[in-house]
């Protein structure tokens, strides 16, 4: 009797501090879903239902305000907007940002240190501090109202982390990997094209998941850029539509859904690349 | 760089110092440099200099600047109540997000630990709010936050405690900084936690069981062990907090317009208001040169105050 009561009581002991971490943790799990819950509740109602009760589960779903924004030519232009401009962001960004980390990590020449402080400094100025500015720029080169005024800015604002971070994953592959190649004879573009990009797969698998977050939510930039609604990205048409349409919140929330479908699916699919480009930058910046 | 040329002038005649190999590898680090440099300095760097020009002139965009003002734009800011208050909310934002937002992450991350059952599956979700966009959070919020109980879900909610009233939230003055700090937190927290957890595990399991073996109890571990080697993700996170405040825009614009009566002014909202809204592009442009000043005195003082030696050097 009194071992198995000990026994029980050490099970308690060892048990219940884990049982009140998975409460805390549960809790917060709801917080999260909380809001993106309602928001697909209100999706599913009648603009009158919205109305009326707003956060009861929708019985019946009402499939009516997704057919709508579907039917709506704009939002498929939006969305291909958004993707033209993430694919060629993410692009610049993955090009000019592993030539630059490679010679910083790989090469000695003199200025080196200077070069590199002074290509990191951009992330002392972060985009939306600089928009003004940029903005001007933009404006006096005649990019306003064109994708390739978005593309270039987000590129520009989005080298300094990422050279900061691919050069941190080039830095720790091997430096005799790099003698055995310059014994062979390779040059430095060699040994850059055919041995450390290969081999650096995943870092830039990484940069370019950090890249394609980071343009695809990107508001200020177009929002400042861009006048014709023919060229709004998916984030400045969904603010553009919240403003247009806030009467019937149901159809609102419907456009706001179907605009995070693509973050969401992408997210289940590179949560490891984001996961890691993310510390890296934070562990060794 | 020194000693390959070095030896090569052993292995060569002194006057060959110009190896083909030599001119190659020159012309890759330019070529290498180059995209990124060119944008870097079209894109970043010239626009800064550039507005430093502007900001001098009262000008509003039509024709070039010409009405010269000296620092008069600066002068206005600074003597702007609403400029302040935007600061002051921005410094709210800061110490609300250093005294509560971090340390819940970092309670977050202790808890789930290294080998907590399910580890995955809390990253996950917790991370999962920072990939929506601004927008779509502020917009999510915005429905909640409603002040009628009938439509809002958040008083929905609070009316069931008994004596309880339904609160304007967003309408309100005095809660409307709260009410965007807890979206702000909704969001970010799990980035937080997410480089707290990534810190944890780089942290040797033998130091930790040293400890346990020595006698240290938890609350003696997390203390004298896992905090002090915990410190510099901690310090990174307090920098990424505090640079992300300087950054709150498109949450606040959606959700509030800087309202009521400018209670919610941020900084971004403020140059946003008089840069692109009443097209002021010379005063918009003194108010960039303000941001990026506190935004460079800050992060130079964190580094040269903050950044100390790492307890224990390679983690």
């Amino acid at each position: 009797m009194v071992t198995t009561y000990l026994h029980r009581s050490s099970i308690w002991r060892k048990n219940l501090p884990r049982f009140f971490q998975y409460l805390i943790l549960s809790l917060f799990v709801l917080i999260v879903f909380v809001p993106i819950v309602m928001l697909v509740f209100g999706a599913l109602k009648t603009r009158g239902e919205f109305m009326t009760r707003p956060y009861t589960p929708p019985i019946p779903p009402r499939w009516e305000n997704y057919a709508k924004i579907l039917g709506m030519p704009s939002f498929w232009i939006m969305l291909r907007n958004s993707l033209v401009v993430m694919l060629a962001t993410t692009t610049g960004v993955v090009f000019a940002c592993s030539l630059a980390a490679f010679v910083f990590a790989r090469m000695e020449f003199r200025g080196k240190g200077l070069a590199f402080n002074f290509l990191t400094l951009g992330l002392m100025f972060p985009l939306t501090i600089a928009i003004m500015p940029v903005y001007l720029v933009i404006r006096q080169i005649g990019l306003t109202n064109n994708l390739w005024g978005v593309i270039v800015v987000q590129i520009a604002f989005q080298l300094s982390g990422n050279i900061l971070i691919l050069r941190g994953f080039f830095m720790a592959i091997p430096v005799e990997l790099q003698d055995a190649a310059y014994i062979d004879g390779c040059s430095a573009f060699d040994f850059f094209w055919r041995i450390l990009l290969p081999l650096a797969r995943p870092a830039l698998s990484a940069v370019a998941a950090l890249a394609m977050v980071a343009s695809w939510n990107e508001l200020l930039v177009p929002l400042v850029m861009i006048d014709k609604d023919k060229l709004w990205t998916l984030p400045l048409g969904t603010m553009q539509f919240q403003g247009q349409y806030g009467q019937d919140l149901a159809l609102v929330a419907a456009f706001v859904t179907l605009s995070a479908v693509p973050a969401i699916i992408f997210y289940l699919f590179a949560e490891r690349q984001i996961v890691s480009g993310l510390t890296a930058g934070a562990l060794k910046g | 760089m020194e000693t390959a040329s070095a030896s090569e002038d052993v292995l060569d005649s002194p006057r060959q110092t110009r190896s083909p190999r030599r001119v190659q590898d020159n012309l890759t680090i330019v070529l290498f440099l180059l995209p990124a440099l060119v944008l870097f300095l079209t894109f970043v760097v010239y626009p800064i200099l550039q507005s430093l020009y502007y900001s001098l002139f009262n000008w509003k965009g039509f024709g070039p600047a010409v009405d010269f003002v000296a620092l008069d734009n600066f002068k206005r800011i600074l003597t702007d109540r609403i400029f302040m208050k935007a600061v002051g909310n921005g410094l709210l934002i800061v110490v609300l997000s250093l005294t509560l937002q971090l340390p819940l992450s970092l309670a977050l991350a202790l808890m789930v630990g290294r080998d907590l059952p399910g580890r995955a599956f809390f990253r996950t979700i917790f991370f999962m709010p920072y990939v929506f966009s601004e927008v779509i959070t502020a917009i999510m919020w915005l429905i909640l936050y409603n002040p009628d109980p009938e439509r809002g879900f958040i008083n929905a909610v609070l009316i069931l405690i008994p004596g309880v009233k339904p609160q304007p939230w967003l309408g309100s003055p005095a809660q409307v900084m709260g009410c965007l700090f807890v979206v702000l937190t909704w969001k970010y927290f799990g980035l937080h936690m997410l480089l707290y957890m990534a810190g944890l595990q780089n942290i040797p399991q033998e130091i930790e069981e040293a400890a346990r073996i020595d006698g240290a109890n938890r609350g003696q571990l997390i203390r004298y062990i896992t905090l002090p080697l915990l410190s510099s993700t901690i310090r990174t996170s307090v920098y990424l907090s505090v640079l992300g405040s300087l950054q709150v825009f498109a949450l606040v614009w959606i959700m509030t317009l800087g309202g009521p009566v400018n209670a919610s002014e941020v900084m971004a909202t403020y140059m946003y208001r008089f840069g692109f809204v009443r097209f002021w592009l010379g005063y918009g442009s003194a108010v960039a040169i303000v941001m990026l000043l506190i935004s460079l005195a800050f992060s130079l003082t964190y580094q040269r105050l903050v950044r100390q030696p790492d307890y224990l050097s390679g983690i």
